[in-house]
């Protein structure tokens, strides 16, 4: 059949292009704005080029907070992917303890990040938090706000137990998805515990875990509000993460340009990353369907 | 190899069975003989593959003991019983090749390289995928996967028994044919005891020696396809099988005649008294429709190539009959039935003639 041109159908669209263009591209074009030029005040800019990432490339500070970060973000993800598998295998498959699981993994996903932040903040308190106070009273030295070691464990354990849900509910969908054939042929076949998950579970899971992995990595790159409630970037700069940087250098110590300059790249460099992992890990997926 | 024995057996999904309806098994003593082609054959639901999972020590029973040779295995792990399945959809390792999956049993129970190399080629050979053992099983398609599960199930060669639970539904029409040529080729030169689940009978007369037909949870009869076909012990073998299934008749039997409204049919032998609904059965194939005999009205013909099957009405009751090539339906139909070849049911089970 023959069809019809017609044009007008772009008038539709018209709606959630200004949409879109007050809620992001108009803010993101005011710290591309910012990114290449100088102000001071009055709405008068100067022209800086490349000056603020020039300069920005160069930073120690940058370097460090970004060392920082990737760090933060492999060991996150090192704990909670083999954690989040382990426990969706151990969780029941069906009946009333199944939905009790359920519910009791996805609680922390509810909570809104600054009252994470504000919980373990108490919780690791040595004075009056059920934590610090009982590691105090068994004789272990931790305190957060002064040992740097101390500060990034009670980071990490904060994310592990907020985001582990998240693995372990994606890796349960994936497992629930397998046939109960697959296990009643592996124990024909007399297959071990482990050749049943090297050979059946994780593949029929690797769908979901590389969403997981993702999610966790985008996440985690961009932390900021639990980690700022508790340690607020110290002790020192210790657990100053990108995010916590930026906003310290933009809305502390106004430094609109490089914190401009800064916001763009962190913003590439989450795209690039996620990019290569997505990328990598498809990869994988059609050589193997050779 | 052994003889499988079912010693008063019975299975219940549920925890407190209380009534007949609750048993996806009812009680059952049968014996599988060593070396033996069986295929279970019945509808869907009727307790096939819960049978098949209890022989292969998936389900356990809730009631009696299941044997191999003289070992109770009731309680005795899959693993254990050294029994080999296949499933009705394809269990493949997605992420091994052809070549690791036919070779996983093997592997586990700690086979020597030469030996399953030797056997995964003799496998490949006989599910035709020897040039394609190095592909990953995962872009397969599904009847190729099967084929792989197929070969799995019978790559060990010391397995009590190998259980099939209709496992050509997958499979292309053609495919399923050579695959059951296959089946039985290998049967006749390992005699491993075969367990063939399938709800298509064509599929269960031309693989098994002896035929176990299932219905409602019960085996109602256990023979071979001869004995289905002739002498049905319940009535559902007779509709079940054979296409039409066998003409069911409600009548009175009398001695040697089995009286319907107003006409009287030779039975060919003699009864004694009947209690309960009485039918009397026969096939169509053993009904003629000529100008001679009691009279009929028929409904129509159906060309099935072959042969053409009349639908017809016989003193109230619906008949189906086989009319052979060649011959044609008069202007007066008249019905004969072949003497000997009809079967008397009460309560749908079937009655012996006296002296027999």
């Amino acid at each position: 059949m023959e069809k019809t041109q017609n044009n007008k159908a772009w008038f539709l669209v018209l709606p959630v292009l200004l949409l879109v263009a007050f809620s992001a591209i108009l803010p993101l074009m005011t710290v591309v704005n910012y990114a290449f030029n100088d102000t001071f005040g009055n709405n008068e800019f100067f022209w800086a080029g490349i000056d603020w990432f020039d300069e920005m490339v160069h930073s120690d500070r940058l370097h460090e907070a970004l060392g920082r970060q990737a760090l933060f973000s492999l060991i996150i993800l090192a704990i909670e992917v083999p954690l989040g598998i382990f426990i969706a295998l151990n969780m029941p498959k069906k009946g009333f303890w199944a939905s009790f699981c359920l519910v009791l993994m996805a609680l922390p996903l509810l909570i809104p990040f600054n009252v994470v932040g504000t919980i373990w903040q108490i919780f690791g308190r040595v004075d009056i938090g059920l934590l610090g106070h009982t590691l105090a009273a068994m004789g272990i030295d931790y305190n957060y706000t002064n040992d740097p070691i101390d500060a990034w464990i009670t980071v990490v354990v904060m994310d592990v137990w907020h985001w582990t849900s998240l693995v372990a509910l994606l890796a349960y969908a994936g497992l629930q998805s397998i046939p109960q054939a697959y296990y009643q042929a592996a124990k024909i076949d007399q297959a071990t515990r482990w050749s049943v998950f090297r050979y059946i579970e994780l593949p029929k899971m690797k769908g979901v875990l590389l969403i997981a992995v993702l999610l966790r990595f985008m996440d985690s790159f961009m932390i900021y509000t639990e980690p700022f409630v508790v340690t607020g970037g110290g002790p020192g700069n210790s657990t100053t993460f990108l995010s916590i940087d930026l906003a310290k250098m933009a809305t502390g110590q106004f430094d609109l340009g490089p914190a401009a300059a800064f916001s763009i790249m962190y913003f590439l460099v989450i795209l690039l990353i996620s990019w290569v992992f997505y990328t990598v890990m498809t990869n994988l997926d059609r050589e193997e369907n050779r | 190899m052994s003889q499988i024995t079912l010693s008063n057996l019975a299975h219940s999904y549920l925890t407190n069975p209380t009534s007949d309806a609750d048993y996806a098994l009812k009680e059952m003593d049968h014996v599988w003989q060593d070396g033996g082609a069986y295929a279970l054959l019945g509808a869907s639901g009727c307790g096939k593959t819960t049978l098949l999972n209890i022989i292969s020590g998936l389900v356990r029973p809730s009631q009696g003991r299941v044997l191999f040779g003289d070992r109770d295995v009731t309680d005795a792990a899959t693993t254990e019983r050294n029994i080999a399945q296949v499933f009705q959809f394809p269990v493949v390792y997605d992420t091994m090749t052809v070549r690791d999956n036919l070779a996983f049993p093997l592997r586990n129970r700690g086979m020597d390289a030469g030996y399953i190399a030797k056997r995964v080629g003799q496998i490949a050979k006989m599910i035709g995928m020897e040039d394609i053992l190095s592909k990953k099983a995962r872009g397969l398609t599904a009847d190729a996967k099967q084929k792989i599960s197929l070969g799995r199930g019978m790559v060990r060669e010391d397995v009590n028994a190998i259980l099939f639970d209709e496992p050509l539904t997958v499979i292309d029409p053609h495919m399923k044919w050579e695959l059951r040529t296959q089946l039985k080729d290998l049967h006749r030169e390992f005699g491993h005891t075969m367990i063939y689940v399938t709800h298509d009978q064509t599929e269960a007369l031309t693989f098994a020696q002896k035929v176990v037909v299932m219905h409602e949870g019960r085996v109602v009869q256990m023979g071979t396809p001869e004995e289905l076909f002739e002498t049905p012990a319940h009535t559902f073998v007779g509709y079940f099988i054979g296409s039409p299934g066998m003409n069911l008749f409600d009548a009175e039997i009398a001695g040697q005649e089995a009286r319907l409204g107003g006409v009287s049919v030779p039975l060919g032998a003699g009864y004694g008294q009947t209690t309960g609904r009485t039918q009397i059965g026969i096939r169509p194939d053993y009904v003629t429709i000529s100008d001679q005999g009691l009279p009929v009205t028929v409904k129509r013909v159906e060309d099935v190539g072959r042969h053409r099957i009349v639908r017809a009405e016989f003193q109230g009751q619906a008949l189906n009959a086989i009319l052979a090539e060649g011959m044609s339906v008069p202007a007066d139909p008249r019905v004969a039935f072949a003497p000997g070849k009809i079967n008397v049911y009460a309560n749908d089970w079937r009655v012996s003639p006296q002296g027999a």
